[in-house]
């Protein structure tokens, strides 16, 4: 503690450089954390997907639906304990940039697929008798200022016309990724509009894809793989994934963003590692008159080398941690202000990857001043007061 | 009394027997000290004078232990330091030897208090003894008033004393100054040396000091030539010039 006001007095020794690279840490920092943030947004599915639950789609691709008639031979299969199925909306709400999920749904089955989102039992009961009801998630709820009882128009897209919409529920997630942006309306509402517009004959009984749901996870390969056999060789052949492989894929839809941040955060540390280890360089080199007078009263090689490594240190992590509190800042921006909220709503730094972005700051800052301070511990103290 | 002849006691506090630098430059070997010999003893003020590149600053290195020997030994107070590891030489530096130099070479970021406080912060001393110890020092130099300003703020003559408050503060058996006056007016260069008198006469202080200054080595007690890597007595320096070597 008593060298605490030696590395302080050095840290603030060149002002403005030190807040550039306080600066630069920062910088870099908020830059990791927003990466690590829309990672987790993008991943947001996988990591709440249900271990027990398959997701079978068309072989051909998610756009091509499969018929209704393969739930009740899917129910067939040993290990299934209950199907569901879901079709991608894509309806508008006033604009196209108020972007939320809208999924077609089957009432009788989905609350017992999905448990872990909460909707009161007589929210629920309403809906059910609803043709034209809704359940909404509580975060696109939130956004849009719904509540119980309010009537909402959607612009259908491939699925035209204008669709109205009671809001009978709200759901929410009981954990803390599940995601509150979706918006469930009857399977029945959707037949009905297909019965009254013939030119869109090809959707009828056809679904999106389907969910099912398994007695014991460690059946879900041979469930899989039992749902693929069944219809192979027909002309909607299925494609059977667990869930969790099932959003991977989906959020590779996206590009490979995992490779993608990847590669930013690895040029932006390489990029800092340079500036901050050019940086510390320069701050160790105008101090070698000093460096030798502190060795000659006394101070230890070790110390000299701990001394310029503490600063660096300091440095990194005073940075990492302004950088990655700005990065939480952007988590909590409201959706109107931060518009990468549309598509990923949930934003979310865990406490753990605070740690880890502190802990990789740290390395940067060890690393950058690694070498300067080999060169301050081995600095003879003669031929550095020979060069003053 | 001072010996450059090898025949000093073991009572000297400084003892160095033939000692002997040798630097290799560009294949060339220029030895900078040969085969020399010095005995000072406690409370003695001795000056070193010799013209540039004589080996003066080099004889002081190896004295306070910043560089190691050629060839000789040295030896302050029964510790013989020539073997000693790099660690160990440290931590005998830290107890034995105070060093004044011509640059003043002081922490410009630390105030004259840090800067004194800097050889204490490696004793096991409290906060409360560092601050009573520092006091002193800069009392002695005569800069209590003085003590919470920054380098930048002192005269060269009052940095020059903040230097010497660093290298009493830890009390270490001899002081080292090499050309303590170089860099000041004659003014500040004597009010620096009334103070080296006074440490040697009051606090019975060991110093050794190099110097190119003629009035400035008259105050010492004795005053050592070194000239082709010899040291002579001022009173032998012919016999050198001659070629005669004692």
């Amino acid at each position: 503690m008593k060298f605490l006001g030696l590395i302080r007095a050095n840290l603030f020794r060149k002002k403005i450089r030190l807040f550039l690279t306080l600066g630069s840490f920062a910088v870099a920092m908020s830059l990791f954390g927003i990466l690590v943030v829309i990672r987790v947004g993008f991943n947001q599915g996988i990591d709440v997907a249900g271990a027990d639950r398959l997701v079978s789609y068309n072989r051909v691709g998610l756009v091509n639906p499969l018929p209704l008639s393969y739930r009740d031979r899917i129910m067939q299969i040993p290990g299934v304990s209950l199907v569901t199925h879901h079709n991608w909306f894509g309806g508008v709400y006033q604009d196209p940039k108020n972007f939320f999920p809208q999924f077609v749904i089957d009432p009788e089955n989905d609350r017992k697929v999905f448990s872990e989102f909460s909707i009161p039992d007589d929210q629920w009961q309403t809906f059910l008798k609803d043709r034209q009801g809704a359940i909404v998630g509580a975060f696109t709820a939130k956004k849009f200022g719904w509540k119980v009882g309010d009537r909402v128009p959607l612009q259908g897209t491939f699925l035209p016309g204008t669709w109205e919409f009671n809001i009978d529920g709200i759901y929410h997630g009981t954990r803390a990724k599940d995601d509150e942006t979706q918006f469930w309306f009857q399977w029945a509402n959707l037949e009905n509009y297909l019965e009254a517009n013939k030119s869109l004959d090809r959707y009828k009984g056809m679904v999106g894809w389907y969910v099912i749901k398994v007695d014991n996870p460690d059946n879900s390969q041979r469930v899989a793989k039992a749902v693929d056999a069944l219809f192979s060789n027909s002309d909607y052949e299925t494609r059977t994934d667990s869930e969790s492989n099932f959003a991977a894929n989906f959020a590779k839809q996206m590009g490979n963003i995992q490779f993608l941040i990847l590669s930013i955060g690895s040029i932006v540390f390489f990029t800092l590692l340079l500036v901050t280890g050019n940086t510390m360089a320069i701050a160790v080199r105008e101090r070698t008159s000093e460096l030798a007078v502190l060795k000659a009263v006394g101070y230890s090689d070790r110390f000299v080398l701990l001394l310029v490594l503490g600063e660096a240190a300091l440095i990194a992590v005073i940075g990492g941690v302004i950088g990655l509190a700005l990065a939480k800042g952007f988590t909590l921006l409201p959706a109107n202000v931060n518009p990468v909220r549309t598509f990923l709503p949930l934003l979310y730094l865990s406490g753990s990857m605070f740690a880890v972005g502190i802990a990789a700051a740290l390395s940067v800052g060890l690393l950058s001043g690694f070498l300067p301070a080999l060169g301050a511990m081995r600095l003879r103290v003669v031929d550095a007061l020979r060069r003053v | 009394m001072v010996r450059v002849d090898g025949l000093g006691g073991p009572g000297s506090l400084i003892q160095a027997r033939g000692l002997g630098k040798t630097y290799s430059r560009g294949g060339e070997q220029i030895h900078v000290l040969q085969a020399l010999n010095l005995d000072v003893q406690q409370g003695e003020f001795v000056a070193f004078m010799g013209p540039s590149g004589s080996g003066k600053t080099t004889l002081l290195n190896l004295l306070g232990g910043l560089d190691v020997p050629s060839a000789g030994s040295i030896t302050v107070a029964g510790d013989e330091i020539t073997h000693m590891s790099r660690r160990r030489l440290t931590e005998w530096r830290a107890r034995h030897v105070g060093f004044i130099f011509q640059m003043y070479n002081l922490i410009p970021v630390l105030t004259a208090f840090q800067n004194v406080e800097l050889p204490l912060l490696l004793t096991s001393l409290s906060k409360e003894q560092r601050r009573k110890h520092v006091e002193t020092a800069l009392g002695v130099v005569g800069l209590s008033d003085r003590m919470h300003h920054f380098p930048r703020q002192l005269s060269g003559g009052q940095e020059q004393r903040v230097t010497i408050a660093r290298a009493i503060v830890s009390d270490p058996t001899f002081l080292l100054c090499d050309e303590p006056t170089g860099d000041l007016d004659r003014k500040s260069a004597d009010e620096i040396m009334e103070l080296i008198l006074r440490l040697v006469k009051e606090y019975k202080k060991t110093v050794l000091m190099v110097t190119h200054d003629p009035v400035v080595a008259a105050r010492a007690d004795v005053t050592l030539h070194l000239e082709k890597g010899v040291l002579v007595e001022a009173g032998n320096l012919q016999s050198v010039s001659s070629g005669g070597v004692r």
